[in-house]
């Protein structure tokens, strides 16, 4: 098991190098945005990898208020960290992307305001668990975490009537859109990159969550049979 | 023991004991007053700029007297082991959450009601949409705001700081319901477009929200 996450963290770093060097180096430069535009490498895939860490939060929360086991928690937990860490970045790298380009660091638009919204809510999650005491945390935090995916779908439907600003979905958009293929090669290599990098992160996230669960259950059970240490 | 019945009573229990201490009602009467004169001093706004941000500033204030209502529904229960005595009795769960709910949001509906007129003094609020329209947005609203906090002041009651978990997890995940009131309150007070779609969407928050509620509270009533 271990030499396969090492073959698979080795893998990984290479495909990063190599997305790196599609993404900087072979990636056509943009006609109007020029460079900055190259951030589109780095800003889609981390959304991609955000969402699929929020989802895989709420599919592992439903599997532990059904089946109770722990390891499910751990894997909530996990996903629900990463998905922070990727989220801050979109939230980072698009600002940086938009003050060239719109002219403007931020705007109240639906996409923006949905990943913020998105954010605001799984911070309150890890905020909760922190705060939350005892056996009780992963039934109270799984509950957030549905009340929290169910809260997605309304806030982009109530953002996006209330206004729209962020470049439309340049893939499978209307009869302009598309990229060019020297473009859409180096965006999937980075996609590929930074699923696995998110898939990293995940597992070991996952094995550290396991590990303070034994810790844990090992004081407890010491505590049970009235030792000291 | 059927829902209906132990709804009624806990209900009714919760009422009683309201009326004869006034906790709730008295502190969020006097906070959301501190609030629309703090608000005042804060923009000073003419009669027409009220109108504009009216809507914002009336929602803000009662979703922070709101959270002082909220905070207080379960932490009586706790004193003398009434939760857990509930929860070894046959009675069901969700019935207790129902009560709950119900009782805040009669309390915050009064509170409303009762500060409405001050609004309308107070920043020379004249509607020129329908107001009928402003007591659905109210009692829509209400109930978006009261059953998601009846439910996360569940949660929050068992964390280590009790008071300022509540809206920490609850604002977040209120942000639609929000968004739709105060955008709803301010198109009926300016006449500027229909407020039809945000009204379906409170309904459809209400609905959804209320389900999910009543799916997972006995998990949380339970957790250990």
């Amino acid at each position: 098991m271990k030499s396969i996450s090492v073959l698979f963290i080795v893998f990984t770093l290479a495909l990063l190098g190599f997305s790196t060097y599609q993404a900087l180096v072979v990636a056509p430069t943009e006609q109007t945005m020029g460079d900055v535009q190259r951030i589109f490498y780095y800003h889609v895939p981390s959304a991609w990898v955000a969402f699929l860490c929020f989802f895989l939060n709420f599919l592992a929360s439903v599997a532990y208020l059904v089946t109770r086991r722990s390891n499910a928690d751990a894997l909530a937990v996990a996903g629900a960290e990463v998905g922070v860490v990727f989220c801050t970045i979109v939230l980072i790298t698009g600002p940086i992307w938009a003050r060239p380009v719109w002219g403007i660091w931020w705007t109240w638009d639906a996409r923006l305001t949905t990943t913020l919204v998105l954010w605001l809510i799984y911070v309150s999650y890890l905020v909760l668990r922190k705060y939350a005491s005892g056996g009780q945390t992963p039934v109270l935090a799984a509950a957030l975490a549905i009340f929290g995916f169910v809260d997605v779908p309304i806030v982009y439907m109530s953002i996006r009537w209330f206004r729209t600003q962020h470049p439309s979905p340049v893939m499978g958009g209307g009869e302009n859109s598309g990229l060019d293929p020297a473009m859409l090669h180096a965006f999937l290599w980075n996609l590929l990159a930074f699923t696995c990098v998110g898939i990293i992160l995940v597992a070991a996230r996952y094995r550290l969550q396991r590990m303070e669960d034994e810790v844990e259950g090992a004081h407890a059970q010491l505590a049970l049979q009235g030792g000291t240490r | 023991m059927n829902t209906l019945s132990v709804t009624r009573a806990t209900l009714m229990k919760d009422l009683r004991m309201e009326w004869r201490s006034k906790d709730a009602i008295n502190s969020m009467l006097f906070f959301s007053l501190l609030v629309v004169v703090i608000f005042s001093f804060a923009f000073n706004p003419t009669a027409e700029e009220s109108r504009l941000i009216a809507g914002g500033l009336i929602w803000v204030a009662f979703l922070f007297a709101a959270v002082v209502a909220l905070n207080q529904t379960w932490a009586r229960e706790l004193r003398n082991q009434v939760l857990d005595a509930y929860r070894v009795s046959p009675a069901p769960p969700n019935a207790l959450f129902l009560a709950k709910a119900l009782g805040n949001f009669l309390f915050v509906v009064i509170l409303e009601a009762l500060m409405a007129p001050l609004f309308v003094v107070f920043y020379q609020l004249r509607s020129v949409g329908p107001v009928w329209q402003l007591v659905v947005v109210a009692l829509l609203g209400t109930w978006a705001l009261v059953v998601n906090g009846t439910f996360f002041a569940a949660l929050s009651i068992r964390t280590r700081s009790r008071e300022i978990m509540l809206p920490l997890i609850l604002f977040p995940i209120s942000i639609p319901a929000l968004l739709a009131m105060v955008d709803a309150t301010t198109m009926i007070l300016t006449g500027d477009g229909t407020p039809d779609f945000w009204l379906k969407m409170l309904l459809v928050y209400d609905v959804v929200f209320t389900m999910v509620c009543l799916l997972l509270f006995e998990s949380v009533l339970n957790a250990e």
